[in-house]
Order: C-alpha cells, then sequence, then structure tokens
C-alpha cells in the first residue's frame, strides 16, 4: 500500500462491510457522548448563561443557529469530499456517504435559516434582508435540495453518484462566499464573533455552552449519518453474501 | 498514484478550479450590488443612485435623535466616521436602535439630501455580553464600538 502511516482501519472503511462493523461499534459511544453534550449545552445556554445587554434572552437562539449553521456547511464540505473521493478512486463508500448526508445537510440549513429569521424579526426588525449572507445560506440550502433530487432523479447508482458528486464539487465554491460574506460586502449580518487570531467577542460563560453545542451537535449529525449509511450500505449490498447471513440471522 | 486516478483527480480540481473562478469573477463584477447598502461615503461622493429606493447603513451619531413630540417622526444621522447621512423616518423603530447603534434605512434620498426612510433595521454587531459588564465596561469608556470600516466595504 502506498500510505504506510495510515492505521489499518482506515483503509478498511473503503469496504462495505467493514464500515458497517466499524460505524456498528462507533453508534454506542456517539449516542452517549452527543446526547449528553446536547442535554447539558442546552440546558447551560438556556438556564445558565447570562441573557445579552441588548437582546436580552432572544439572544439564547444562538446556542441552535450557530451549531446548526456550522454544521450545515461542514456537511456540505464532507459531502464534496466524499462525492471528490468518490470520483477519483470510485469508492462505493464515499457515494453512500455523499448520499446519506445530503438530507441531513438540508435540514441543518433549514433550522439555521429558521432560527435566524426567529432572531432577526425582534432584533433587526426583519424576519428576512436579502443580504450576501443570508442568501448565500438559501444557496447553501437550494444546493443540497439539488443534490438531493438529483440523486433521486438518476436510477443507476453510480451515475447518480457521479453526477452528484459534480454538483457538490461545482457549489463547493459557496463555502468560502457565506464564510467571508460578512466581510467582503455590506451585511445586515453581523461578523463572525469567533476568530482564529482574536479572542472571542464574547465572555468564556456565553461561548463555553456554545463550543458544547457545536460539539455535541457534531456527534448527534455524526451519528445520525452512521445510521443513514448503515441503511444504505444495507441496501446497495443486499446482495452480498454477509447482508443476507446478517438479515437471515435477525430474522 | 495510477495515470487514471491521477487524471480524474485532475477533472475534479479542474471543475474546482474552474467553477471557483467564474463564480469569483462574477462576484466581483457584481460587488457593488451585493452590498445590502450604501455607505454615508458613498451616498456623499454621490455613488448612490438618485430618486429610486436605496439603503444607507452606519452608526446613529451620538445625539443626533430628534423625536417629534406629537407623532412617530423621528430625525436621526447616521455616520462612518468620515461622512453622516440625515434620515427622516416616521414609524416604530427596532427595539435594538439607539445612539451609537449600527443601523440600515430603506429610503429615497430628497432634494434636501436627507433620506426619506420607510423602514429602519438595526444591525446587530458582534459583540455579546452580560449586562453587568457592559455596564463596568460603559463606566470605563472601554465599550467596543464598531469601526468605520464595518459600514464602508
Amino acid at each position: 500500500m502506498a500510505v504506510k502511516w495510515l492505521p489499518r482501519w482506515f483503509f478498511q472503511l473503503a469496504s462495505p462491510r467493514w464500515c458497517y462493523q466499524i460505524t456498528g461499534m462507533l453508534i454506542p459511544w456517539f449516542a452517549v457522548v452527543s446526547i449528553t453534550l446536547v442535554v447539558l449545552g442546552t440546558i447551560w445556554g438556556l438556564a445558565f448563561a447570562p441573557a445579552d445587554y441588548q437582546q436580552g434572552n432572544s439572544f439564547r437562539i444562538i446556542y441552535l443557529h450557530v451549531p446548526a449553521a456550522i454544521l450545515a456547511q461542514s456537511f456540505y464540505m464532507l459531502m464534496a469530499l466524499a462525492g471528490a473521493i468518490g470520483l477519483i478512486w470510485k469508492m462505493k463508500v464515499a457515494d453512500m456517504v455523499a448520499k446519506s448526508v445530503a438530507p441531513i445537510g438540508a435540514s441543518l440549513a433549514v433550522l439555521a435559516l429558521l432560527t435566524g429569521a426567529i432572531w432577526g424579526k425582534p432584533t433587526w426588525g426583519s424576519w428576512w434582508v436579502w443580504d450576501a449572507r443570508l442568501t448565500s445560506m438559501l444557496v447553501l440550502l437550494f444546493l443540497y435540495l439539488g443534490v438531493i433530487a438529483l440523486n433521486s432523479a438518476i436510477e443507476s447508482e453510480t451515475t447518480a453518484g457521479q453526477a452528484t458528486a459534480v454538483l457538490s464539487l461545482v457549489g463547493l465554491v459557496n463555502i468560502p462566499i457565506i464564510k467571508y460574506s460578512v466581510e467582503w460586502w455590506n451585511t445586515l449580518h453581523q461578523p463572525a464573533s469567533f476568530k482564529l487570531t482574536e479572542k472571542p467577542a464574547m465572555p468564556p460563560e456565553m461561548w463555553v455552552p456554545l463550543l458544547v453545542m457545536v460539539i455535541g451537535f457534531y456527534t448527534l449529525f455524526g451519528l445520525a449519518l452512521m445510521l443513514r449509511l448503515r441503511n444504505e450500505i444495507l441496501q446497495r449490498e443486499r446482495r452480498a453474501s454477509w447482508v443476507r447471513d446478517l438479515l437471515s440471522v435477525k430474522a | 498514484m495510477n495515470p487514471k486516478r491521477k487524471k480524474r483527480l485532475l477533472i475534479v480540481l479542474f471543475i474546482l478550479g474552474g467553477a471557483g473562478t467564474a463564480i469569483g469573477l462574477t462576484l466581483y463584477a457584481l460587488s457593488q450590488n451585493i452590498n445590502l447598502f450604501y455607505s454615508p461615503t458613498q451616498i456623499a461622493k454621490g455613488e448612490a443612485p438618485l430618486n429610486t429606493r436605496i439603503r444607507a447603513g452606519g452608526m446613529v451619531v451620538d445625539g443626533s435623535v430628534v423625536r417629534d413630540p406629537d407623532s412617530l417622526r423621528v430625525e436621526f444621522a447616521v455616520t462612518d466616521f468620515e461622512n453622516s447621512v440625515p434620515i427622516v423616518y416616521s414609524g416604530i423603530l427596532p427595539d435594538l436602535f439607539r445612539e451609537g447603534q449600527g443601523i440600515v434605512a430603506q429610503g429615497e434620498m430628497d432634494a434636501q439630501g436627507k433620506l426619506q426612510a420607510v423602514e429602519v433595521l438595526a444591525k446587530h454587531d458582534e459583540n455579546y455580553m452580560p449586562p453587568e459588564v457592559a455596564e463596568a465596561l460603559e463606566k470605563a469608556g472601554k465599550m467596543p464600538k464598531p469601526e468605520g470600516q464595518e459600514f464602508n466595504k
């Protein structure tokens, strides 16, 4: 093998059978960690974090809005990366990951847009403004919907995988646009409160629960992704002997 | 990496590069249209179109807010710390409206160079803090304020 420093299980993930087994072992851990973090973060953020001096309690929607927006973008990058791996190495599992992640990402984009609108009404005075951040986020949702539609429109799994991979790769351009929209243009949406080079524009009492929620969201929706992926694997590999054995044992 | 995969990798990179360049150039050409609002400096320079509805954004100038006692009419000025634009508005202001707050007003410039606004939106900045911290910073005169470039891109 060309790359020797990577562990064996990493290459095994490329095999549907091993991927099914490895995710099966990870799921209970992800379930425990994600539920703990999300419950902790929600209670901490909603009940114990201090109110904001200007927005009062309405700022607490940040504990849903920011994790949802971060994940919607992360999952899009994951979808494009999986699509690229599927295109280049013709790896079945990568296509399955790309297909499984799209509906989750779309739901998160909807959640980010909805919570943003609910926050925008009392804070800005408007549910929706066509500024660069909001519009590029809406484009992200449409890209997800396009990928889902394209996937279900093409019958052949291989062709569908290739077509959606190309669409997700083209749409990847939108990710830096979302990120930098608030810096490049005049927008109503505020710039990021967290930057790598500066200290956060909010005190730790506020951002620690937010960090807990972000990690909680990653594990929770990573879990959702694994569950979807396993279904997808079983469905596509239904003719493989290991799936038949698995199903006959259970039935 | 075998030659076939290398070729496919190049195709993927080409898609990324091509899409990136095309969209980058489009956005660059449209950059002024993407801005949600004009800054007071742009309006002073005459970059904002006249006789049509525009948005102006900036910080509400300290001490500029004059409310009409008999109606909802309010006059104030917004600034990007270089120029300022007077704004007239009749209606309910957002809760966050106050002096020193960033706002975006939509309306038409009149002959006197005032913006006759039909909508005023508050622009929240990226700073979050508990009320006690805000009070302490205010007392010490260290309250973070948006900078001029915030409104002038």
